[in-house]
Order: C-alpha cells, then sequence, then structure tokens
C-alpha cells in the first residue's frame, strides 16, 4: 500500500507522517508540491506545518501547488486524503471540505496532549476505531479553530460527518468541538490535532493515533 | 524616493587623498585607541566601509575583546577527550556521540534585542543559532530556551515576557524544531535586562562535518536567502555593546526582524547543497553581517577574496554600501562553491525558492576587496578585520560589598517549625514564580515535531532520539542559579555546571560535552570583571575535573542598567549522550509500592536558596558547597541504575531540595508518595535544603538492596524515604516536628498551576 506524503514549502511534520505510514506497515512515498503527479499513491496525507509561511491565510497559497490541482481531482474520484493540521487548513482552502479554521480563541499557539472522542468510524480514516472510543493525541496549532454556519454544522452533525471532538477542554474555540470533519463520501478527513505524533509509546503520549494509519490501510486491503 | 542605489561617498582613493576627513568612529562603539589602530594596520585612514566594518567586528559582541583572555582557559585546562571532533573556534563545536554520529550545540543571546523588540528579539535569537548549527553541516533537531525576568508581577514583565514566548514559539513552531526544554526564572535583577539565551542542538554524520573558510583560488562566494534590508544595522554594535541608560533614544530600529519561513527553507536548502558536496565553505551571516561573513570565510580560508557589492540583493535599494556591510537581515547565508559546482548549487536554491547571488571571487591576494560601483571601497587584510581585534586586559577588583554579601548568612531566618508550617512553607515555594508551572510557556512551543523528543520539559533534561535503529540518543539541559553566582562567581559557576551534569546524568545519558553562555553586566566594571573572571575560572576548573570539555559558547556583556548589573549569569548547557534512548529514566512516580530514596548527602545549606528568597527576600552566606567527585559518582549510578532498568523513576534535587523534588515527581506521575523523616534528621533541612549531588529516585521493593549495592559501590550515600502511593494518592510526609505534612495532588496541581497564568493571562 502505498500513501503519498505531501511536502509543500514550509511543510513540518512530513517526516512524521511517513514514519506514521510505515509504522502502520504502508509505504511511504514523498510527494513534492511542484510535481504536479500524484505517482499512483492509493492514498495521500496532507501533513501540518506552515505552508509558504502561512503568511497570506494558512493553506491559502498551498491550495494553488501544482500537485493539489491533481489531487483535487483525485479525491473527487475517491482517493483517499487526510489532512492534518495545516493539511486541514489546505483542504478547507481548496473547498474539498466545508468551513474554515481560524485564530485560536485563546490568541496563544497551543501544544497539549488532548482527549478526543471519535464520532464516526465510517470515513477511510477511522475505520478502525469504534463510536465513541476516546484517545489522547498531541495537539499544536495557532489557527485550528473550526468555524461555519450553522446550517453547515447541522448538516455536518446530520450526515454523521463530524469525525472527532474535543473532550474536556476545547483548545482553540471550534464550534461544537469539533476536532475533525469528512466529506460526504467520507474518503477526505481533514483533523486538527496530530495521530502522526501518537504512533510510538517512546516519543507520543499513547499510541492512539496509529488507528488512522492502519485504518487506511486495512481499507485499501479490503477494497 | 530615489530606488538608485547611493553611492559610497568615500572609496579607498578618497581614504588616501583626503587622510584628514573626521570620522564618527565613537558613534559606532570604537574607541580612539581602536581606530588609531585601524589606521595603523591600513597605514591609512580607513575608508567610511572600512570603518563600518571594523567597528561591527571589533565590537564586544563579535570580538570578544573583553573576555577572550579569560576564555582561553577552556583549551587550556580542556580535559583529554578524544569525542570532540570540533572544538571551540568554529560557529558551534562538534561532539562525537558514536556509532557514526555526531552532534553540534550551542548557546547565544539575545538578551539586549529581546528588550527592545521582545517578539522579534526572541525570534531572531532562535534564527541566529540555528544559523550556526547548519553551518556546520548539521540537521538542527530541537532547540530550548533559558529566559530571565524582572519581578514576575512587575509590569514591564508583562510586555516583555508574553512578546519573548510568542517569538520563540512563532518562529520555532513555523521551522519545525521541537522545544525541548529551558528555563523560566524570575528575579528583580534581570528587570532592565532580561537574559533571552537560545540553544540549538544539530545532528550530523561524522564526514558530513563543514567548517566556515574560503579556499580554492577562483572559487565563487554564493549569498543566498533572504534579500539585504535595513533591518538591524549596527545592532552588533550599538546594541550589544553599550548598557542601556533610562532616557536614552529609542533603539527599536536596529532590532532586526525575522521570516521562519525562509528559515526553513534555508535549512532544507543548506543541508541539500551540502550532503550533495557542492559546498567548499559555508557561514551564516549573523551579527555584522557580510562584515563578518566575508571576512571570517577569507580570514580561515587562503585569505583573499573580492567581493562585488552591487550584486547583493537588496530589499531597500536605498542602502549605502556601509548599510549592505553592517545591515544584520536574518536569513541569509554565504557559501563558497566551486565554479564547476556552480549551476547545480543554484539548482538547489531554485528548487526551494531561495535567492542567491555570486557576489564574488576567492583571490589569492591576501586581501578582502570589496568594490561598489566599479570603485574600491574596502581593501584589508580579512585576519585583522576578524581575529586580530582589540584584546583587552580589563581592571579586575573584588567588589567592596562581597564580604558583607557573604557574611549575611541565612542562619538567622526565622525556619518553619511545626509540621503545619511546613505545610505551608512547600505550597509557598510550589506557587513561587520559579517554581510553579511553567505549561503557560511551553505549551506555546511544540514539543512533538520531528517525532524523535523522548523527554522534554518539565523533565530534568531534554532527550531526542537521534537514531531511530539504534535508539541512540542525547540529553541536554541549561541551567544556572544566578543567586549562587552572586554569592560566589567561581562556585556558582561549578554549581551551574554541576546541575546541569546531574539533570543530565538524571535521564540516564553519560554527559559528555558542554556548551555556555555567559551573561554579565559591563566589562568597563572592574567588579563585574572579576565576576566574569572568577565564574570563567570555576567553569573550565569545574569542566576539567567532570571531564567534560567546553566546546564553545557565547558571552553577552553589558547586561545592566547604570551602574547596576544583573547577577552574574553563567548559562551552562551540558550535552549526554544516551545508548538506547528506551532505557532513559523519567522524574514521574508510578508504580504503587515502589519505595522511595535519595541519593547523596543533605547539608544544612540555605544561603541563595529558593526558601530563603521566596519566604524571606534574603540573599547572603556561601551558597551550597560544590563536590563534582561526588556529582562524578551519582551520575555514574544515575547512568548504571538506567541502563540495567533498576530506577523506575529519578530527578534531580535542587531549587527547594528534596520537597520540591517530590512535589514535580507526583504531579508528573499524577500519583503521591508517603515519606517518612529519619529520626535525628531535621524535617525543614532534609526537605528544603538545596545541597548538591542529590537525586532522589525509585526503586521496586526488591531492587532496593541492588541499588544499595550499586551506590555503596560508587560512595554514594542512600536514605530510604518512603513509598508510591495509589494513583492519585496524597503527597505525605511523616514525622515533621511530631507531626504530619501533606498534600492532596489537586491542591499542588492548581497552586502550581495558577500562578503564571494569572501573572500573564
Amino acid at each position: 500500500m502505498r500513501v503519498g506524503v505531501v511536502t509543500f514549502p514550509g511543510s513540518l511534520d512530513d517526516r512524521d507522517a511517513a514514519r506514521a505510514v510505515r509504522i502502520a506497515g504502508g509505504e511511504a512515498v514523498a510527494l513534492w508540491h511542484a510535481d504536479a503527479d500524484l505517482h499512483g499513491v492509493d492514498a495521500v496525507v496532507l501533513p501540518g506545518g506552515f505552508s509558504y509561511g502561512d503568511y497570506l491565510r494558512c493553506g491559502a497559497i498551498a491550495r494553488f501547488a501544482p500537485v493539489m490541482g491533481e489531487l483535487v481531482k483525485a479525491a473527487q474520484g475517491g482517493l483517499p486524503v487526510l489532512g492534518i493540521c495545516n493539511g486541514f487548513q489546505i483542504l478547507c482552502e481548496s473547498h474539498l471540505l466545508p468551513g474554515a479554521l481560524v485564530r485560536n480563541d485563546s490568541l496563544h499557539f497551543v501544544c497539549r496532549d488532548q482527549r478526543l472522542r471519535i464520532e464516526s468510524t465510517s470515513t477511510a480514516w477511522t475505520s478502525s476505531y469504534e463510536v465513541g472510543q476516546e484517545i489522547v493525541v498531541p495537539l499544536k496549532n495557532g489557527e485550528g479553530g473550526y468555524v461555519a454556519d450553522e446550517a453547515t454544522l447541522d448538516r455536518l452533525e446530520g450526515e454523521g460527518r463530524v469525525v472527532a471532538r474535543y473532550l474536556e477542554l476545547n483548545p482553540n474555540g471550534s464550534r461544537r468541538d469539533i476536532a475533525g470533519i469528512a466529506n460526504e463520501r467520507g474518503n477526505v478527513v481533514g483533523l486538527m490535532p496530530h495521530p502522526e505524533h501518537a504512533v510510538e509509546p517512546l516519543t507520543g503520549p499513547t499510541t492512539d493515533g496509529l488507528g488512522f494509519f492502519t485504518s487506511i490501510l486495512k481499507g485499501l486491503v479490503e477494497a | 524616493m530615489s530606488t538608485a542605489p547611493r553611492k559610497s561617498r568615500d572609496t579607498v582613493d578618497d581614504a588616501i587623498a583626503h587622510p584628514e576627513r573626521e570620522q564618527p568612529y565613537a558613534e559606532l562603539g570604537l574607541k580612539a585607541n581602536e581606530y588609531e589602530r585601524i589606521k595603523e594596520i591600513l597605514g591609512r585612514r580607513p575608508t567610511s566601509g572600512e570603518l563600518a566594518m571594523y567597528s561591527v567586528m571589533w565590537s564586544e559582541h563579535c570580538s570578544y575583546k573583553s573576555s577572550k583572555v579569560h576564555l582561553r582557559q577552556f583549551g587550556d585546562k580542556k580535559p583529554e577527550t578524544d569525542k570532540l571532533l570540533v572544538g571551540i573556534g568554529e560557529n558551534a563545536g562538534v561532539v562525537d556521540i558514536g556509532q557514526g554520529w555526531a552532534v553540534t550545540f550551542k548557546v547565544e543571546s539575545h538578551n539586549h534585542p529581546s528588550y527592545v523588540e521582545p517578539y522579534q528579539g526572541a525570534a531572531t535569537g532562535i534564527g541566529g543559532i540555528v544559523r550556526d548549527i547548519i553551518s556546520m553541516g548539521a540537521r538542527p533537531v530541537a532547540v530550548m530556551d533559558p529566559l530571565r525576568f524582572g519581578a514576575a508581577d512587575h509590569p514591564d514583565t508583562r510586555r516583555v515576557l508574553p512578546g519573548v514566548v510568542a517569538g520563540i514559539g512563532g518562529y520555532g513552531n513555523c521551522l519545525g524544531l521541537p522545544n525541548i526544554g529551558g528555563e523560566v526564572v524570575f528575579d528583580p535583577c534581570y528587570q532592565g535586562n532580561p537574559l533571552v539565551n537560545a540553544l540549538c542542538l544539530g545532528t550530523l554524520r561524522h564526514e558530513d562535518i563543514h567548517l566556515a573558510s574560503a579556499k580554492g583560488v577562483g572559487n565563487l562566494v554564493v549569498l543566498y536567502g533572504a534579500k539585504t534590508g535595513g533591518d538591524g544595522i549596527g545592532g552588533a554594535s550599538i546594541l550589544a555593546s553599550e548598557t542601556f541608560e533610562d532616557g536614552g533614544p529609542a533603539k527599536r530600529p536596529a532590532v532586526q526582524v525575522g521570516d521562519p519561513f525562509m528559515e526553513k527553507l534555508l535549512i532544507e536548502c543548506t543541508l541539500e547543497v551540502l550532503h550533495a558536496g557542492l559546498v567548499e565553505g559555508i557561514q551564516d551571516l549573523g551579527a555584522a553581517g557580510i562584515s563578518c561573513a566575508t571576512s571570517e570565510l577569507a580570514s580561515n580560508g587562503d585569505g583573499g577574496m573580492h567581493v562585488v557589492l552591487d550584486k547583493v540583493p537588496l530589499r531597500d535599494h536605498t542602502l549605502t554600501p556601509e548599510e549592505i556591510l553592517m545591515s544584520e537581515s536574518q536569513e541569509r547565508m554565504a557559501a563558497v562553491v566551486t565554479p564547476a559546482n556552480i549551476d547545480a548549487f543554484l539548482d538547489v536554491c531554485r528548487k526551494w525558492d531561495v535567492d542567491a547571488a555570486i557576489i564574488g571571487e576567492v583571490t589569492g591576494t591576501g586581501r578582502l576587496v570589496i568594490e561598489w560601483q566599479g570603485e574600491v571601497i574596502v581593501d584589508v587584510p580579512p585576519r585583522t578585520v576578524a581575529h586580530d581585534g582589540p584584546v583587552y586586559e580589563r581592571p579586575i577588583e573584588r567588589p567592596d560589598w562581597q564580604d558583607a554579601l557573604i557574611a549575611d548568612a541565612p542562619s538567622s531566618l526565622k525556619r518553619p517549625a511545626s509540621a503545619e508550617e511546613v505545610r505551608a512553607t512547600v505550597l509557598q515555594l510550589v506557587g513561587s514564580p520559579n517554581l510553579a508551572s511553567k505549561t503557560w510557556v511551553t505549551s506555546q512551543y511544540d514539543r512533538y515535531v520531528l517525532g524523535n523528543t523522548v523527554l522534554a520539559q518539565p523533565e530534568d533534561a531534554g532527550v531526542v532520539r537521534v537514531d531511530e535503529g539504534s535508539g541512540l540518543g542525547v540529553a541536554i539541559s541549561t541551567d544556572c542559579n544566578g543567586r549562587f553566582a552572586k554569592l560566589d562567581p567561581y562556585n556558582g559557576a561549578k554549581l551551574a555546571l554541576a546541575e546541569a551534569y546531574r539533570n543530565v546524568a538524571a535521564t540516564g545519558a553519560e554527559p559528555l560535552a558542554v556548551t555556555n553562555c555567559l551573561n554579565f553586566g559591563s566589562p568597563e566594571d572592574p567588579a563585574v570583571m572579576w565576576q566574569f573572571s572568577e565564574a570563567v575560572r570555576g567553569l573550565a576548573d569545574g569542566c576539567l575535573e567532570l571531564g567534560t570539555p567546553v566546546t564553545g559558547g557565547n558571552v553577552s556583556f553589558y547586561n545592566q542598567t547604570g551602574d547596576v548589573a544583573i547577577h552574574p549569569t553563567p548559562v551552562v548547557g551540558v550535552l549526554g549522550v544516551i545508548d538506547d534512548v528506551e532505557k532513559r529514566t523519567a522524574m514521574a512516580l508510578g508504580r504503587e509500592g515502589d519505595v522511595v530514596l535519595v541519593l547523596g548527602e543533605t547539608r544544612d545549606e540555605f544561603a541563595g536558596s529558593e526558601w530563603a528568597h521566596v519566604v524571606h527576600g534574603h540573599l547572603g552566606g556561601i551558597p551550597p558547597e560544590v563536590d563534582l567527585a561526588a556529582e562524578r559518582w551519582l551520575a555514574q549510578v544515575l547512568v548504571a541504575g538506567s541502563r540495567s532498568g533498576l530506577l523506575s523513576a529519578a530527578h534531580d534535587v535542587s531549587d527547594a531540595g528534596i520537597a520540591q523534588a517530590l512535589v514535580e515527581m507526583s504531579l508528573r506521575g499524577g500519583v503521591g508518595a508517603t515519606v517518612t523523616v529519619p529520626d535525628g534528621t531535621d524535617p525543614f533541612v532534609l526537605l528544603l535544603s538545596e545541597s548538591t549531588a542529590r537525586a532522589v529516585v525509585t526503586v521496586s521493593p526488591s531492587d532496593v538492596a541492588a541499588l544499595e549495592s550499586l551506590a555503596g559501590q560508587h560512595g554514594v550515600p542512600v536514605t530510604r524515604l518512603g513509598v508510591v502511593g495509589a494513583p492519585g494518592a496524597d503527597l505525605v510526609v511523616e514525622n515533621v516536628y511530631g507531626g504530619t505534612a501533606s498534600w492532596t495532588l489537586d491542591e499542588l496541581r492548581a497552586t502550581a498551576d495558577a500562578t503564571l497564568p494569572a501573572l500573564f493571562g
């Protein structure tokens, strides 16, 4: 199973995402922002970081990268895509996911071990979990507040597209404690916390994040 | 506004033709005798461009002119070691950690800029130290920040601290470097002179070491990275080398502005050209910008360089050539590249969207010649700029107040005398700004990125994995107690070394090498110079005794406002190696029933202690005794105990003694312990003394004998204190003046967590 990890200028967690793919048993394939080619990968991770310095608006420049044209087409065709943090922001800017991510309500960057509840397991990236399962993974963002209009939020809830929700503490002011969402088809998932930092007992608070990566590999094998 | 570059008003020909022209050397920070020396070197007056170069390169910040004669001791007293691959004098020292791996690490100060403009000052401090590390061919893998501020409740601290923290986070997070530790210390002595030190750690394979030198006549000098602007002009000379006076003019324009995104590209671009073998020599541009990079590269190489300054990409086309030479615009590097490799080099720059310009070439003339609009504006022997600056033997005098300070021992201070008073005192300390939880600060830093952080704050040392296959890793800690150094600068430096050394060993890593950031007042004050000379002597002696060589460091003078200097603050960073990071020891109390023991001897030592500071506002007496042999034995027990899996937790004992160590271990683990003060031991002394060479450890009950045997082999005293409780259990100390002192974890956590948010929002 080949899972692409895109590196934009300013991507930071690309090595971590690739490591998580490997630990889950897949082959990580490095994809370059300027290369309009997905090299036949079976799924793609858009990793965290500050693409293009996030100087305009998080993800706003990255969505115009050559690789994104191919990615958007493929995602619309059903290719599994996981956007983590900056990747989530890029997916929203690309209109693969609704809503937007805004400055944390605390106005501070926040890095913490965050408790989440998995709300949906019917996406390509969460099938290894149980609905209602609680996990702890690192969260680190300055602009992680998920916002959308009430109708969109209602639709996301109604269609079971809220993938994960913050528990105990809402770290960034996200509406309805939303930590991650999926598109209608469930192949595209955006997540503000960082499951790729919770895949080894040595370096993560838990190994709870591994499920995102095993989900996709399991799904690909079964497909 | 004109967009045409301004002509230089002063060429070498002008300097020869008009020797009488008055020059503003004093405004540029040069003394009259230094100006005369430049004229002597050149055989004429300098041009304005040359004057600019000499003034920045001969500033205290760049030339170490007041400290050089003392710093030699780090070389003279260097312990025998085969671990040092690159020693002092390069951008950063390089240490062999085995398996073909090496690490490079260094601390630098950005104190003055951070006071003027906290966010950018702190941000560019990270930027500068990171470029030092990549210049050595290493990939930066972690940063940490020793920070010192004025009183926590002073209004100006509320201006400086949040800006500094946001700047460190804003820059470091965007670079993708985990921030794994550091210090946050408050003391009124830092009110007008906060200390913002930044440490960066890099890893490399032995074969990838690169040095800053321009060799090979005909090779090209490439400037790449950000365009040059007007920021930070004279920052080195004006900001770092002068004392702030109240009511002086605003100095904000001399602070640089950082662009972490460009720095991230610069890291990736630089490592790619280095690993592809496309670079002959490399140098970062920091203080003194192009002046420093060209003169140092030329001086370390074949000795000659010809630079066409018009080729420097500019952000501001109104800059004069003198300003271009002095600009401290961030995120720039200079590389020496052969003509055969230049196309490949420029291709890599293009791949990373990094601007690059060929600004000159290496020559065999022995001169650094810089031309501007076809005229020669600089023609100097590069060594005289980069290395042969003035060296001062500053007057040294032990301050007349030192004896009175030492005589004012803490023995007469009122001590708690009941279990209830001990309980209240410990709570007061737990919530005091220096001991309170630093989560408000560290939660603004990314500690996870790169996925190799094994331990990060509030652990004793940061531990990062270097090799994912073998588990080889390094631990690093920075420490200094400025109060100890004020009472006794010689032993204060040794105490800082001892604490950092112990912190590294507490994680199970074997201490290997030392870096430092020596923060002091004005070298023109003989009392400060005495503190400095004593501290350097202490650190050099201490490193020799511990067998840990100094690999490099940084001196920051002029940390004083008016006549009042900061406490002498020799921040010491110790690096250790751990063969397998899986075996590291963390500080959290864990398994119920594990036995809590203290290693080392507790004496009645309260001078300069956190207790005297917080409870009595007292500073006086003789600081805790330094026993580096005991530190060494303790470290051997901690490392052996970690390797063999004997220790289930370990934590260094320092500020506020065993009480604070137990509180931190309990909060980290979410479980308290029940300990008993041994009969015949004074509970207050046991709990709050700051005697050195101690650690609190836990082992399973069946391993107590093994630990006692291990400690016995090394001559380390062991005292059994008690046992770890059930999850959520209180921290309980029995036999305290006939009573019991206990704290619930909730009250400890609430007390520790409340302080910084209440102060800083």
